[in-house]
Order: C-alpha cells, then structure tokens, then sequence
C-alpha cells in the first residue's frame, strides 16, 4: 500500500536531529520506522510516522523543510527470507528501488517502506503477488 | 508626464550647465572661507577659489573622503555657524566612530524637493498612503522620505523599521498604497505577506526602495510577490540621504538631480574623469547645500552613468544601480567579486522565482583563501531526492564558476539559520581579517 512518508530537510550540524525528534515526541508523535540518508554537507531525514500531517506541521513550524512523499509499505513475516519475494517481484517487473528501510510490525511480522522508480506499478505488481499490506497496529 | 518641478526638471544643456556653473563657483567660495579642510587642501594644490570658473574647471578641485568626517568630527566640515543648523543625521564610518552630517532649513527643503519630484514623477500623490518602513533615527532614510512624502501631500506613516508582523498589520488596516523600505526587507515582507496569505487585503501599488544594493530579478521578484511597482531611490548620508538620484516610470536609471548635485566618474586608482558611459568610481559635489557642503565626495561605489536622454523628458543624467562598493567589492584568490554577482547566480539558478537567503563566508586557511557561499534551502528546491539537491548544488557551484572565474563551495543550509535582520541584509562573512 501507498503511505506518506515525512521528508526532511537536515544540515549536517548537531542538534537538528535531535530537535526535530524533541518536538515530535512533545507534540506526540510516534515515529514507526526512519533512516537517515546523508552526503557530506546535508542529510534527509525519512520517516513514518503514526500521524503524517501532524508531523509536518510540527517539523514545519520548526522551520525545516519537510515534504510529504508516497512511499510502498509492506508487511512481511519477520523471518529470514520474508524480504526475498519482494525484491524478486520487482526485480521481475524491472522496477528499481530507490531506498529502503524496514521497522518491526506487529506479532512476528516487519514493515518494509520502500521507495521505487514507479510507485503506482511497484503497488500493483505486490498487490498482484499477494503481499500483505501491513495491518493499522503495524503502523500505529 | 507629471512633474512636481517642470521648469527645473527639464532644463536644456546649456541651461543646466550655466547654472551649475554658478551654483559651484558660489559652493567652492563659501567652502574655501568657512571650511579648514577644503582651504587646506586647495592652498597644498595651488588653486584659488577663483580658478574655478565654471563645471569645465571641477577636475581641478581636491577629492574628499569619508575619512574626512571622522577627522572633523563631529562639526568641523560644516560650512554654516551652528545657529543655522536646525537637523542632524549621522551613520556607521567604515571604522569605529560615526559620521555626522547636518542641515539647514534651505537644506531639508531641497531634500524634501528632491523626494518630492521622484515621487510625483511615479504618480504619487495626495492621494496615497505612505507607508515608510526606513527606519528614522540617526540614519537618513526614514525622515528623508518622510519630508518628501508630506511635500506631495500624501498621507505618511512613519513607521519606521522593524515588527513585522505591525508593518503587515498597519499596511492592511490603513490602507497603504505606497511601501518605502530596503529592498530585502520588502522581500521580507513579501515573503510574510505570503505565508500569511493576506496580499489581497493590501492596497499596494508603489515600492521605493533603496539603501543597499539589488538586482533587476529581485525588483521582478518583489514586484510580482508584491503586485506592485517597484522603483530605485539612490543616496548616502554623506551627500544629503536618499533622493540625490532617483528612477521615474522608466525605470532604466536613476535621474541624478544635477541642479543640486554634480555628478562625475572617476577612475578609482588615478583619480582622473572618465568619458561618459564609462564605468568608475562615483563621485558627487553638492551644488546648493548649505551646512555640508561636500565636493568630490568619493561615494566608493562602482557605477556607470546614463549619457542618453530619458524618454521620461527630464534632461538631468541617469546613474545606474551601483554595481558594487569599492571597499565592499571582495577580493578572493586575486579575482573581484561583487555579492550582487553571487545574488544573480541564485535567482537564474533557482528560477527567477524566489531569492535564496544566502551569505557568502571568505576565509584564509594555509595561505589560501577559501571561499563559500552558503545558501538556505527551501521548499522550493527540496526533494526527497538526494541526486537531484545535489544537482542544484552543482549547478549553483558550476554557474558561480562561470560568473566569476573562481571556484566557491557551495553549502546549503537550514532555512533561517542565516541571519537575515530586518534592515540591511548581512551577506559577506570575511574572516581574512590578519589572516593574509
């Protein structure tokens, strides 16, 4: 399934990071699952979190810059191999992944977030082959 | 074509110049009795007051220079007995101490004229409320403004400089039709404006702006942002304040008023004049100041005039925007760098369409000079895409190259960590100071 993903924008200094997690936490917002992709002069904080729109409001009123984009959420069983048929799923259809991290979901399952060179089509092919969409309790 | 003084305005050449002529020899003789310094340097040079015989003879005459008013400070270069001076300004020397300038009453009501004929030439009027976000104060731009503003019978709001969330507030609830501040700050403005989505509630139509230097996408960028018109007002205390050359509906140029200033180019290392359209140092006397008067004033900014004749119909010469300051012109690794080259670069890159904050840092490490250009991110040019911010940054890097022949690092940084004050905009951090 498609789901928000918060991105942000970071300078690489000390204390951003942990700022904008500070006001997160404050305003009560639960981060599901993150990863930090850096260069050497900046990074871009991703993460998913239980309420999307909160968290942007709240991370822009810190004055970053932050953009919601649509990333792939699946649920798969937390077991060596789980991630396996997704990437051949995709692999198959010939659709790139960009980026990805994953989070533990609920009872003995993992939450992928991914970010590919085709959303929509990545959607359907995991849809077609049946992939679970991760449940609200994988996501809260 | 409205003119608040026709006759003046468009006088012929030849008229012009004979009374320039007149109005100098007057201001060399009145300076030569009543200034030490101007007597000083005219005996060391072997001139007489007398030599000067018309505007032919003003390359003649001795430069001066705002060290000047540090070494008379704070009254020394006045050329009227205290009495006579009913209003002083002062702004920030170069080096430590201030710079006093004052005014006699003729003084203020040439000032105000000036203003005035700017503004009736842009179509403001009794009509129109003024809303004057220079600051006032020792500094020249509020009140100077503000004296022009009221001499066309318009409605002022001194509001001087700062607040913003009041200047919208004010602009909104008073009806304002007419903004004078400093160009950043009107992007500022515009910027706030936006982000509280209020600029249909504003009444605005006319921008005067001066006191820093701006480009010709920044005037597009506030006049859009703004749905005003936006027009250049160039001055410096020393020389009087805002309004000794000011644009009019044509906006190419800003129209020196030559019947109270004389303007010349000057090139910077030798002193000497340079023909018309040139580009060189620029350099004012007054012609009817009374308290302080100057003459040769060098202004250190870097600017061209405009020999052509406007098609607004006045005769008197366009200066255009300064290009940069003598002394704030950057030097990196032996090549000149002017900020406003780095502010084009910006806008072209980002698209014409919103003006990155930035701030250039020059330092010195091992004998080099480094130079970085730091520029804040924004909506605008975020993407959850790291090859393409890279991209951006890229191009910044490439287009400076290109620009100026000089290679810069370039940094994006948070949104508003740079610092971006509500009056001039701080641009350069040079930390070479003992360094080189």
């Amino acid at each position: 399934m498609v789901i928000k993903q918060l991105s942000v924008f970071l300078e690489n200094k000390p204390g951003y990071l942990l700022c904008a997690a500070d006001s997160l936490a404050k305003n009560g917002v639960n981060i599901r699952a993150l990863s930090l992709a850096d260069t050497a002069e900046f990074g871009i904080l991703r993460l998913i979190a239980d309420r999307p729109e909160e968290g942007r409001r709240v991370l822009s009123d810190l004055g970053l810059v932050v953009r919601l984009t649509d990333v792939l959420a699946v649920s798969m069983d937390d077991t060596p191999g789980g991630m396996l048929t997704v990437l051949s799923c995709l692999g198959e259809a010939g659709i790139n992944v960009e980026y990805m991290y994953a989070s533990s979901g609920s009872g003995r399952r993992a939450v992928m977030s991914l970010q590919t060179s085709d959303t929509a089509r990545a959607d359907a092919i995991l849809r077609e082959h049946g992939m679970a969409e991760p449940s609200p309790e994988d996501l809260a | 074509m409205p003119y608040f003084d026709e006759k003046n305005e468009t006088l012929s050449e030849e008229q012009l110049r004979k009374l320039q002529s007149e109005r100098l020899r007057e201001t060399v003789r009145r300076s030569y009795e009543n200034v030490e310094c101007f007597r000083r340097r005219m005996d060391e040079a072997g001139i007489r007051p007398e030599d000067v015989r018309g505007v032919e003879d003003l390359g003649k005459l001795p430069f001066s220079y705002k060290s000047d008013l540090r070494d008379y400070y704070p009254y020394g270069l006045f050329a009227v007995p205290m009495e006579q001076v009913v209003r002083l300004h002062a702004s920030s020397g170069t080096t430590g101490r201030r710079i006093v300038v004052g005014y006699t009453e003729n003084d203020l009501s040439m000032w105000e004229e000036c203003i005035a004929r700017m503004l009736t030439a842009i179509g403001v009027g009794k009509a129109d409320v003024v809303q004057i976000s220079f600051g006032y104060g020792l500094f020249t731009g509020g009140f100077g403004v503000h004296g022009g503003a009221q001499r066309v019978g318009a409605t002022v709001i001194p509001i001087s400089s700062g607040n913003t969330q009041n200047q919208i507030r004010t602009m909104i609830d008073f009806g304002a039709t007419v903004l004078c501040c400093t160009p950043s700050y009107a992007m500022y403005l515009a910027e706030e404006i936006e982000k509280l989505g209020v600029r249909d509630r504003l009444k605005l139509r006319v921008g005067v702006f001066g006191a820093e230097p701006w480009s010709e996408k920044m005037r597009a960028e506030i006049e859009a942002k703004l749905g005003i018109k936006a027009y250049d007002i160039y001055g410096l205390s020393e020389v009087m304040g805002p309004g000794v050359a000011c644009e009019c509906p044509e906006q190419s140029g800003m129209h020196v008023w030559e019947d109270h200033f004389l303007v010349e180019i000057i090139d910077p290392d030798t002193g000497r004049q340079l023909p018309p359209g040139e580009s060189g140092e620029l350099v004012f006397t007054s012609l009817t100041k009374e308290a302080f008067p100057v003459i040769r004033y060098r202004t250190r900014d870097v600017c061209r005039l405009i020999p052509e004749r406007c098609r607004c119909g006045r005769t008197h010469i366009r200066m255009a925007k300064p290009a940069g300051r003598t002394d704030d012109m950057l030097i990196i690794r032996g090549v000149n760098v002017f900020p406003s080259q780095i502010e084009e670069v910006l806008l072209a890159v980002s698209g014409g369409e919103i003006t990155p904050n930035y701030r250039i840092v020059v330092d010195r490490v091992n004998n080099t000079d480094t130079f970085e250009v730091e520029v804040e991110m924004s909506e605008s040019f975020f993407s959850d895409n790291v090859r393409m911010i890279e991209t951006f940054e890229r191009r910044i890097t490439e287009q400076l190259r290109s620009t100026l022949g000089i290679g810069a690092k370039v940094r994006l940084v948070n949104p508003n960590s740079l610092e971006r004050s509500e009056g001039k905009a701080k641009r350069v951090l040079d930390l070479r100071a003992g360094k080189i």
